[in-house]
């Protein structure tokens, strides 16, 4: 099983709003909702990479910053009409502290 | 000579005759209009909206004055008739004007009745029936706080909400048990009851006034219960009576109303009557459907088309309160034989109520949700048997209209010709389609321009827009202003704009709320529209929500498609220097940027710098003098010059220091789209100042002003908006230019597109013919811009300003 490492408080990210963070090599987005939901996502748009860290944030989703693909933050399911399948990246929220699964830069790189 | 039709009364049933007529026969009457108020042809049913600042009167206006002259009418406004001599078949007004008739058509209206309690005519008493009215309720919610409604029907319960809308604590004092007990039965009036009281308006039923209290002017209600309810103001609402005064005073036979036969013709052969002031086979009518048949017989018989015949007419009611989704039709009471299919959803507040007789519907109440309203309308006024469908009727027409409204447009295509569209100005779609077809009609606004269809209240546009679609085909594409934001909400974005000042909402959390999203927290499509248009509107008050700004504007530069960023320092007017230089040298090698390119707005742009290195290539930048350059938002980005005449042997003026000055009144605005100028020091124009936004170009007498220009996908050169002489002047215009397409466009709107969507007349209306307006947009605008002139990059380089923005998560440990 995967250790969580800590990555930082619940405030470091803005509501509504993401902050990137490199793991392992990989670039990973972590994204906070209005209710204060926690999700992470690779930080790479499958139709070209799009850095989805840098994209606004609404309800559970983000929009894409390059070309406005819209994107679950739970699933990383494009939703509709938009394809493709952003990597989801497990994190957890207790008391306030973010932890990501230690494995998630392979897992993600694979 | 020309018969002639005189016409007493300017309202909505009179000006409806006479357009019927004028499409029935045209020119074959001269034809003369009295209007007792002083206003031209206005919709009634929209003083709602209009008390609740939803509207404005230009956008109530049926007929302007335009209307009138182009059909030769002659126009007599605020000369109310006193007598009809109809022995000399003439009319003669109180102020005095006489005129002769071979038709009079008598078109009077209602009267609001008073109730006869004492103290019922203190100033402070208003009715609720023309626009003084409204005038005066807008005028006493201005200074005061406390206002009583007498009546519970649709007209009082409008009021309440305009009234609460204009800030007023609002009491509601109705006799009878529950609210609108004439259109709604006890549940759907229940429900209206507890939506009403969330809003803050006080509902007292079973409640009867026994009189006005107050010295000089109303200042309370006494019921006869013994409360005591004090107010400033006091709103009559109990009901409206056929205006017969005249006519009974004429000698015509009146009862109730002015007594008309199938014909619409009065006692006297000469003489028709229309609208709310007659009685047809014991009816009056105090609503607009009605009154559209009527008006439609009037102008047959007038065209002398005597078979046309009045039968009577079925009515619905919708209830004018936004977000309070109402309808009701025909007899819902209790009655032998009858049955009801009742559908209700407490969660989501709804209730559905079909009263049927003998397989046909008899009567409907919808509450909530009153989408169905006009089919089942439709299928009661057609007697239609429903028992094929009875099973799944009241789940409405999606359902059990056999999956033909899956897609709602096999639904409109459905309709038959004579299934009403627009239930504000009664039109039908036979009549949209044939205006589609004979007159060539292409966008929502040529139809509401020729049909009126939509024109009102709008709940019908997106019937309207299928119609023009099922007519046109493809060559039909629905117009930007008519369609939502987004599918956070069926509002335009002309609608929110309006909305936002007319309620003052002042967050993007208030906005979502009072006007009903229908998501949590928006989308990315009208989030940063939200937040353009509230930091353009509440200057100074609204904070900025970053997180609703697309990346480029929080991050203050442009993203690039590998992630990495550009940085365009600001060069005024395209005038750098050695420091400059020489500072943008010195990042380029520090940061070891990878590609220096020259801008065709006359800066140099920097790219490939990673967002980490952001505030420090900034920090750098900022010890030079350089400052952010804007490229990155929806602002104004540069103003580009020619030399002019400083160095240029053409050069008729200071083209350079003029683009100086405008750069440094108009940096740091944000505007719905990019905005780019130029400065021109002579007509050869090498700024080329004739495809930018807001263009001037230089001449021996002073300065040319063109807007509206563009470079981009469709090349689109300015329109000349005028001339001006003095340096001062270019920065007046330019100001209020720029205030005006602030204040008018919609987000991602450019200047192009706006002024082609308003017309170039509406710009120099605003900006060259009006001083005074003029004058009020370029203060507006040099107050906008005191919040706003503060270096972005220096807030986040040397003062910490989002610092999270620029910064990875660290890793703990």
């Amino acid at each position: 099983m995967s250790e969580w490492l800590e990555i930082g408080v619940i405030a470091d990210i803005p509501r509504l709003g993401a902050r990137a963070l490199t793991i392992n090599g990989v670039k990973i987005a972590i994204f906070r909702t209005a209710d204060d939901e926690i999700f992470g996502l690779e930080d790479r748009c499958p139709h070209k990479d799009g850095p989805l860290s840098q994209g606004i944030v609404h309800g559970r989703s983000v929009a894409c910053p390059l070309h406005n693909q819209v994107f679950h933050l739970d699933s990383g399911m494009g939703a509709d009409p938009d394809d493709g399948c952003a990597r989801t990246i497990q994190v957890r929220l207790t008391g306030g502290r973010i932890y990501i699964a230690s494995g998630a830069g392979q897992q993600a790189a694979e | 000579m020309k018969p002639r039709l005189v016409i007493i009364g300017n309202g909505m049933a009179g000006m409806r005759a006479v357009e019927e007529l004028l499409e029935a026969a045209p020119g074959v009457y001269d034809i003369t209009v009295f209007g007792a108020e002083p206003n031209v042809n206005y919709n009634r049913i929209m003083l709602s909206p209009l008390l609740a600042g939803e509207k404005s009167f230009e956008d109530i206006v049926i007929n302007g004055r335009n209307w009138y002259a182009d059909n030769g009418i002659v126009l007599h406004m605020g000369a109310k008739i006193e007598f009809i001599d109809r022995e000399a078949r003439e009319v003669v007004s109180a102020c005095g004007i006489r005129a002769k008739y071979d038709r009079l058509l008598i078109a009077t209206g209602s009267d609001p009745f008073m109730l006869p309690i004492p103290g019922a005519n203190l100033p402070g008493v208003v009715t609720f029936r023309d626009v003084m009215d409204v005038e005066k309720m807008l005028e006493a919610s201005r200074t005061h706080k406390r206002a009583v409604v007498i009546g519970g029907g649709l007209l009082g319960l409008e009021a309440a909400n305009g009234l609460r809308a204009n800030g007023m604590q609002v009491s509601v004092i109705h006799l009878m048990p529950t609210l609108m007990e004439r259109q709604l039965d006890e549940a759907a009036g229940y429900l209206l009851q507890r939506e009403l009281e969330s809003r803050g308006i006080e509902i007292n039923t079973r409640a009867n006034s026994k009189e006005i209290y107050g010295k000089d002017k109303a200042e309370g209600i006494l019921l006869d219960d013994g409360r005591r309810i004090d107010a400033d103001l006091v709103v009559m609402a109990v009901g409206i009576k056929p205006s017969v005064t005249l006519a009974k005073a004429s000698g015509l036979t009146c009862e109730r109303g002015i007594v008309v036969d199938d014909h619409m013709v009065t006692s006297d052969p000469a003489i028709l009557a229309v609208g709310e002031c007659v009685q047809h086979r014991g009816a009056v009518y105090g609503l607009v459907a009605p009154l559209f048949d009527m008006a439609k017989v009037v102008a047959r018989q007038l065209a002398n088309d005597a078979d046309s015949a009045y039968s009577g007419s079925v009515t619905n009611t919708r209830l004018k309160v936004s977000g309070i989704d109402l309808f009701s039709a025909g007899d819902f009471s209790d009655a032998e034989g009858t049955e009801d299919i009742i559908l209700r959803d407490a969660h989501r507040g709804v209730y559905k109520r079909l009263v049927l007789k003998e397989n046909r519907i008899r009567g409907a109440v919808l509450y909530g949700d009153t989408a169905d309203g006009g089919w089942y309308f439709q299928m009661l006024r057609d007697g239609q048997d429903i028992s094929a469908i009875r099973d799944s009727l009241i789940f409405g027409q999606s359902f059990a209209g056999g999956g033909a409204s899956q897609n709602p447009s096999s639904a409109v295509a459905a309709l038959p010709d004579t299934a009403e569209i627009c239930g504000c100005n009664g039109v039908c779609k036979g009549k949209i389609v044939t205006a589609i077809t004979t007159h060539g009609l292409t966008s929502l606004e040529d139809v509401r321009g020729k049909t009126k269809a939509s024109a009102s209240c709008g709940s019908c546009t997106g019937l309207v827009e299928h119609l023009l679609a099922l007519t046109l085909g493809d060559q039909y594409t629905a117009g930007e202003a008519s369609k939502p934001i987004c599918k956070c909400t069926e509002l335009t974005h002309d609608d929110v704009r309006r909305l936002i000042l007319a309620r003052e909402l002042k967050s993007i959390p208030a906005v979502m709320q009072e006007l009903q999203w229908k998501s949590a927290n928006g989308c990315s499509t009208c989030r940063p529209a939200l937040n353009y248009y509230l930091v353009c509107d509440w200057p100074g008050e609204y904070v900025d929500d970053y997180q609703s700004r697309f990346i480029n504007e929080r991050a203050h530069a442009n993203i690039q498609k590998d992630g990495t960023y550009s940085v365009v320092p600001r060069m005024w007017g395209g005038l750098t220097n050695a420091k400059e230089l020489r500072a943008i040298a010195d990042v380029v090698d520090k940061f070891n940027i990878p590609t220096v390119k020259v801008t065709g707005g006359q800066r140099i742009d920097l790219l490939g710098v990673k967002k980490e290195q952001l505030p420090d290539v900034w920090r750098d930048l900022n010890a030079s003098g350089l400052v952010s350059g804007h490229a990155y938002g929806k602002a104004l980005r540069t103003v580009k010059t020619c030399v002019g005449s400083e160095w240029c042997r053409f050069g008729t003026q200071a083209s350079l220091s003029m683009g100086v000055k405008i750069e440094k009144m108009t940096w740091g605005s944000w505007t719905p789209h990019k905005v780019k100028m130029a400065v021109s020091g002579c007509p050869r124009n090498c700024a080329e100042a004739t495809i930018k936004d807001f263009g001037v170009v230089a001449v021996d007498s002073g300065w040319e002003l063109h807007v509206g220009g563009n470079g981009g996908i469709k090349v689109r050169v300015t329109d000349l908006l005028c001339k001006v002489e003095t340096e001062a002047e270019v920065l007046e215009y330019c100001g209020a230019f720029m205030q005006l397409y602030r204040q008018e466009a919609h987000y991602l709107e450019r200047t192009a597109p706006w002024l082609e969507r308003v017309g170039l007349n509406h710009i120099r209306e605003k900006i060259v013919d009006d001083t005074e307006s003029r004058a009020r947009l370029y203060a507006r605008f040099l107050m906008s811009q005191t919040f706003v002139q503060k270096d972005p990059w220096a807030e986040r380089a040397s003062e910490g300003v989002h610092a999270h923005e620029f910064k990875q998560l660290a890793m703990a440990g």
